[in-house]
C-alpha cells in the first residue's frame, strides 16, 4: 500500500503552511530522515523528513503553493515491489481549497489533536471604526505578527535610541517570528540576541532606560517573565516615584500572553491582572492589528515603563490596519468596537473575538450588544464603560483569564461603586476556569472562555 | 613501602594564558589629595553618626544602612572615575557613595527624616536615593538588582558610545544572587565597561561569608565568565584608589568587565535594628583599633608633615556640615499631601 505524505503541523496553532519548496522529485527513493521538502509556516520555514522508505510515486501538491491545510496529502510514497507508476488515486489529490471544505463536511478527518483555543481564535473584526482613523484611509489586510513588527520598524527608523533586545530577537527571526527582518535593517547592535537569562537581561534593560535608551524587552512568552517580574514592578514601575520624579525608564516589556494552543499550565496564564495592579505602569492589551500598531507604537513613545501583552494565537490574523504614516493610537482609551443597546460586554485581547462572535449570535436573538474593548488596563477608561453601562444598564464581563482577582472584577468593583444607579441587573463575569489549565484537548476546552458560554451569560440577564 | 612524593605541578591550578590586570598598585597622593579623601572620609562617619543618632531620636524611620568602616571604599575608587560620564550605581546602604560623589548632605539628610526637601521628595528614603545629574543611578532596595541595573548603564554608554563606564556596587551577600551572575554573563560577551565593585564586609546581615559563600574568594566569581577579579584592602583609601585607576584602565581600554572584592568591614550593625548577636564586641573593636580607615590616613597625613592640630579646623568644618544638614532635616516640612499622587507615571494620559 503506498503511503500519504501528509502535510504537517509544524507548531501547536499551525493550520495551514506554504510548501515552499520540493527537495525530491517523482521516481527518487527516500529513506528515513531524508529532507523532502520546506515548508513555511507563519513563524518559520521548517524542513519536512521522511519517515518511511520508498519511491516518490507522485507530488500531488506542487511547490509554492499556499494555504495548504495540515493533513492535506501532498505526495504518495511507494514502499518496496510496488510500482511507484501507478499510484492509487488518492482523494487528497485535490486542491487544497477543496480538501479544506471536504474537511468541513463529514470527510473522515485525521484526529487531530484540537486545542481549546481554536473556540479563542475567532476572527472577527470590530464594526465599528476607530474614531482616530480619518475618514476614507485606505486599509490594509496585516496580520497582528507584521503589525507589532512594523510599529518597531517604524519608531526604530525615528529614534536611534531604541533598540531590541531578548531571546531569539534577531538571527532565528523571532521565537514567534514578530521580530522579522529587523536584524537586517537595524543590525545586531540595535537587535540582541541575550541568553536564555530573563531576569538578567529584563534588569538590563531597565537599566539601559534609566541610562537614556530606550529599551524594547521581548520577552519569548510573559510567562517566562515571571522570572524577571521583579526589574518589571521593583525597578521599571517604582524608581520615578521612589527619586521623586528625577529616574525616568521608558522601556516596553512585550511578549505573547494567555493561553496558547495545548502547551500546558505553566505556558497559558494571562498577567494582565498582575500588572495592572502596580502603580507606575502602563499596562496595554490589545486586540486587532490596527491597535497593536498603534499602541505599541504609543507605548515605544512614552516616557513610562510599559507592559504590552499580546497573544500568540492572534498573531497570525489579520486584520485591516490603516495605511498612514503614522499611525498611533492614545494609551488609556477604551473603544466601541460594536455599538448595541441591550447589554454591554467589556473585554480586551483575544476576549474581545469571543465577545463579538457571542454578540453576533445575540444579536440574531434580538439582543443587540456593546462591545468595548479596553485595549490599555492601566490607566483602565472607566469613563467608556460606565457611559455605556447609563445607555445598556447591564454589563457582563469576557476576560480569557483567571477569575479571581481579575480584570473582570475591577471592572466589577468600579460599577459598583460609580454605576450602581444604572445597573438593572448583577454585573456578570465569563472567565476561564478557576485551575491551571490543562493539557488534554477537551479539558482545555472545557477551561477556556468561549462565545457559547458569553450567549449563555447574557441571556441569564437580557 | 614510603610514598612518591606528590609532584607539585598537580597541586596548582594551570596558569591561564589569558589577559590578565596588572596587580595594583597603591596610589600615590599628593598632600592635598589626601587631605580631600579624609575630609570625604570623615563627612560620611560625621554624617552617618549623626544619621544613627537621629534614627535613635526617631527622626529617621524604617530601615537604615550605616557606611561607617567602609569610607575607604567609596572615596577611593569614586575619586578615580571622571564625573562627567562615568555612572554610579549601589544597593541600599548607599549614603557613603552619595557624599562621595559630591552630592550635598543636607538633602540627603532631609530624605533620611523624610522631608519635601529631600533628594527624592521624601518618597524614597535611605534606601531609595537618586541624583540623575550627578549620574548617581540609586539606590536600590532589593538586594543584587543594581548588579543587573548597572550593566544596563555600562550598555547604554557602550551603545552610546560616550566613553563612560558604570560602577556598580554591591555587598558580599549580593554577590550569591543569581542575578548577578546572569549580568557577568551578559557583560563579558559584550565587553560591556562596567567594574563590579564587592564591598566584602564580611556579613551579609548576620552570616558571615564562611556561612554564606561556597567560595568565599569573592574577587574569583568572575572567573567561570572570564571576567578578571582583583582583592584589594578596602580599609585603605589609596590602595583603593589604585585598584580604580587599573580597572579603569581595564575597563576603558574595551577589555569588558572587571571584579574589584574590597575587603572591609562595617562597625555597626546590617540595620539600626541590628542585634548583633552574630559576632563579638570585641571583634568590632580589634578592626577598629588595627584597621581604621580614616586613622590610616591621619598617620598617613601626619608622615607627610601634617600635624593633628592642623586638621582641627577641617573637622570642625565637617561638624558644622553635618549638624546643619541635621537641622535642616529636623526642620524642612514633610512633603506637600498632594506629593502622596505625583510622579507615579510620568506622562498624563
Amino acid at each position: 500500500m503506498a503511503i500519504e505524505l501528509k502535510m504537517p503541523a509544524l507548531s501547536p496553532t499551525m493550520e495551514e503552511g506554504t510548501l515552499a519548496k520540493w527537495l525530491v522529485k517523482e521516481g527518487d527513493f527516500v529513506k528515513s530522515g531524508d529532507i523532502l521538502a520546506e515548508i513555511e509556516t507563519d513563524k518559520a520555514t521548517m524542513e519536512f523528513e521522511a519517515v518511511d522508505e520508498g519511491t516518490i510515486a507522485s507530488i500531488l501538491v506542487a511547490e509554492g503553493t499556499d494555504n495548504v491545510k495540515v493533513g492535506t496529502v501532498i505526495a504518495m510514497v511507494a514502499g518496496e515491489g510496488e510500482d511507484a507508476s501507478s499510484p492509487a488515486p488518492a482523494p487528497a489529490a485535490e486542491a487544497p481549497a477543496q480538501e479544506q471544505k471536504a474537511g468541513e463536511s463529514e470527510a473522515p478527518a485525521p484526529k487531530k489533536a484540537e486545542s481549546g483555543t481554536q473556540q479563542l481564535a475567532s476572527s472577527k473584526a470590530s464594526t465599528v471604526s476607530d474614531p482616530a482613523i480619518p475618514e476614507g484611509t485606505e486599509m490594509v489586510k496585516t496580520t497582528v505578527r507584521e503589525a507589532l513588527r512594523d510599529a518597531m520598524a517604524e519608531e526604530m527608523r525615528a529614534d536611534d535610541r531604541i533598540f531590541v533586545m531578548g531571546e531569539e530577537v534577531a538571527e532565528y527571526q523571532g521565537a514567534y517570528k514578530v521580530t522579522q527582518g529587523l536584524l537586517d535593517e537595524f543590525g545586531p547592535k540595535r537587535v540582541i540576541d541575550t541568553p536564555i537569562t530573563e531576569y538578567g537581561f529584563a534588569g538590563i534593560g531597565t537599566g539601559a532606560a534609566m541610562g537614556g535608551l530606550r529599551p524594547i524587552v521581548e520577552f519569548m512568552t510573559f510567562n517566562f517573565a515571571m522570572q524577571a517580574i521583579d526589574h518589571i514592578i521593583n525597578s521599571a514601575a517604582k524608581t520615578n516615584y521612589m527619586s521623586g520624579g528625577q529616574m525616568r525608564c521608558p522601556i516596553v516589556f512585550r511578549g505573547p500572553n494567555g493561553a496558547a494552543s495545548r502547551v500546558g499550565a505553566q505556558h497559558s496564564q494571562n498577567y494582565a491582572p498582575w500588572y495592572a495592579s502596580v502603580p507606575g505602569l502602563i499596562v496595554i492589551a490589545p486586540y486587532d492589528a490596527a491597535d497593536a500598531k498603534g499602541l505599541l507604537k504609543a507605548a515605544i513613545r512614552s516616557e513610562d515603563p510599559v507592559v504590552f501583552l499580546e497573544n500568540e494565537l492572534l498573531y497570525g490574523r489579520s486584520f485591516d490596519v490603516p495605511r498612514l504614516d503614522d499611525h498611533v493610537l492614545p494609551i488609556g482609551k477604551a473603544r466601541i468596537v460594536r455599538a448595541g443597546k441591550d447589554v454591554t460586554l467589556v473585554s480586551y485581547s483575544i476576549g474581545v473575538g469571543v465577545s463579538l462572535e457571542a454578540a453576533e449570535t445575540l444579536a440574531g436573538e434580538g439582543i443587540d450588544c456593546e462591545v468595548i474593548d479596553l485595549r490599555t488596563l492601566r490607566p483602565l477608561d472607566t469613563a467608556t464603560v460606565l457611559e455605556s453601562l447609563k445607555k445598556t444598564n447591564r454589563l457582563v464581563v469576557v476576560e480569557e483569564g483567571w477569575p479571581t482577582c481579575s480584570i473582570a472584577s475591577e471592572i466589577t468593583a468600579v460599577v459598583m461603586e460609580q454605576g450602581f444607579d444604572d445597573l438593572d441587573a448583577p454585573v456578570l463575569r465569563v472567565t476561564n476556569e478557576d485551575v491551571p489549565l490543562p493539557y488534554a484537548a477537551n479539558l482545555e476546552k472545557l477551561a477556556l472562555i468561549d462565545a457559547a458560554k458569553v450567549v449563555a451569560t447574557v441571556k441569564k440577564i437580557a | 613501602m614510603a610514598k612518591a612524593p606528590a609532584k607539585k605541578a598537580t597541586t596548582e591550578p594551570a596558569k591561564s594564558n589569558r589577559e590578565r590586570p596588572s596587580e595594583p598598585e597603591r596610589y600615590k597622593a599628593s598632600k592635598e589629595e589626601l587631605l580631600e579623601f579624609y575630609k570625604q572620609m570623615l563627612l560620611i562617619r560625621r554624617f552617618e553618626e549623626k544619621a544613627g543618632q537621629l534614627y535613635g531620636l526617631g527622626f529617621i524611620g524604617g530601615f537604615c544602612h550605616l557606611y561607617i568602616g567602609q569610607e575607604a571604599v567609596a572615596v577611593g575608587l569614586q575619586s578615580g572615575l571622571d564625573g562627567d560620564k562615568d555612572s554610579v550605581i549601589t544597593g541600599y546602604r548607599d549614603h557613603g557613595h552619595m557624599l562621595a560623589y559630591g552630592i550635598d548632605p543636607k538633602v540627603i539628610m532631609a530624605e533620611l527624616t523624610g522631608r519635601g526637601a529631600g533628594i527624592s521628595r521624601g518618597k524614597g528614603g535611605s534606601m531609595h536615593m537618586f541624583s540623575t545629574e550627578k549620574k548617581f543611578y540609586g539606590g536600590h532596595g532589593i538586594v543584587g538588582a543594581q548588579v543587573s541595573l548597572g550593566t544596563g548603564l555600562a550598555f547604554a554608554h557602550k551603545y552610546r558610545e560616550d566613553g563612560g563606564v558604570a560602577m556598580a556596587y554591591f555587598g558580599d551577600g549580593a554577590a550569591n544572587q543569581g542575578q548577578v551572575y546572569e549580568s557577568f554573563n551578559m557583560a563579558e560577551l559584550w565587553k560591556l565597561p562596567i567594574i563590579y565593585v564587592i564591598e566584602n564586609n564580611q556579613y551579609a546581615m548576620g552570616t558571615s561569608v564562611n556561612r554564606a559563600s561556597s567560595e568565599d574568594q569573592l574577587y574569583k566569581r568572575g572567573e567561570s565568565f572570564r571576567i578578571p577579579g582583583i582583592q584589594v584592602d578596602g580599609m585603605d583609601v589609596l590602595a583603593c584608589r589604585g585598584a580604580a585607576e587599573e580597572a579603569l584602565a581595564w575597563v576603558r581600554a574595551g577589555k569588558g568587565p572587571i571584579i574589584l572584592e574590597m575587603k572591609t568591614y562595617r562597625y555597626r550593625g546590617h540595620s539600626m535594628s541590628d542585634p548583633a548577636k552574630y559576632r563579638s564586641r570585641e571583634e568590632v573593636q580589634a578592626v577598629r583599633d588595627k584597621s581604621d580607615p580614616i586613622e590610616a590616613v591621619k598617620r598617613e597625613l601626619e608622615a607627610m608633615g601634617v600635624k593633628e592640630d592642623d586638621l582641627k579646623p577641617l573637622e570642625q568644618e565637617i561638624r558644622k556640615i553635618v549638624n546643619e544638614s541635621a537641622d535642616f532635616a529636623e526642620s524642612t516640612p514633610e512633603p506637600d499631601p498632594a506629593e502622596l499622587y505625583t510622579d507615579v507615571l510620568v506622562e498624563s494620559y
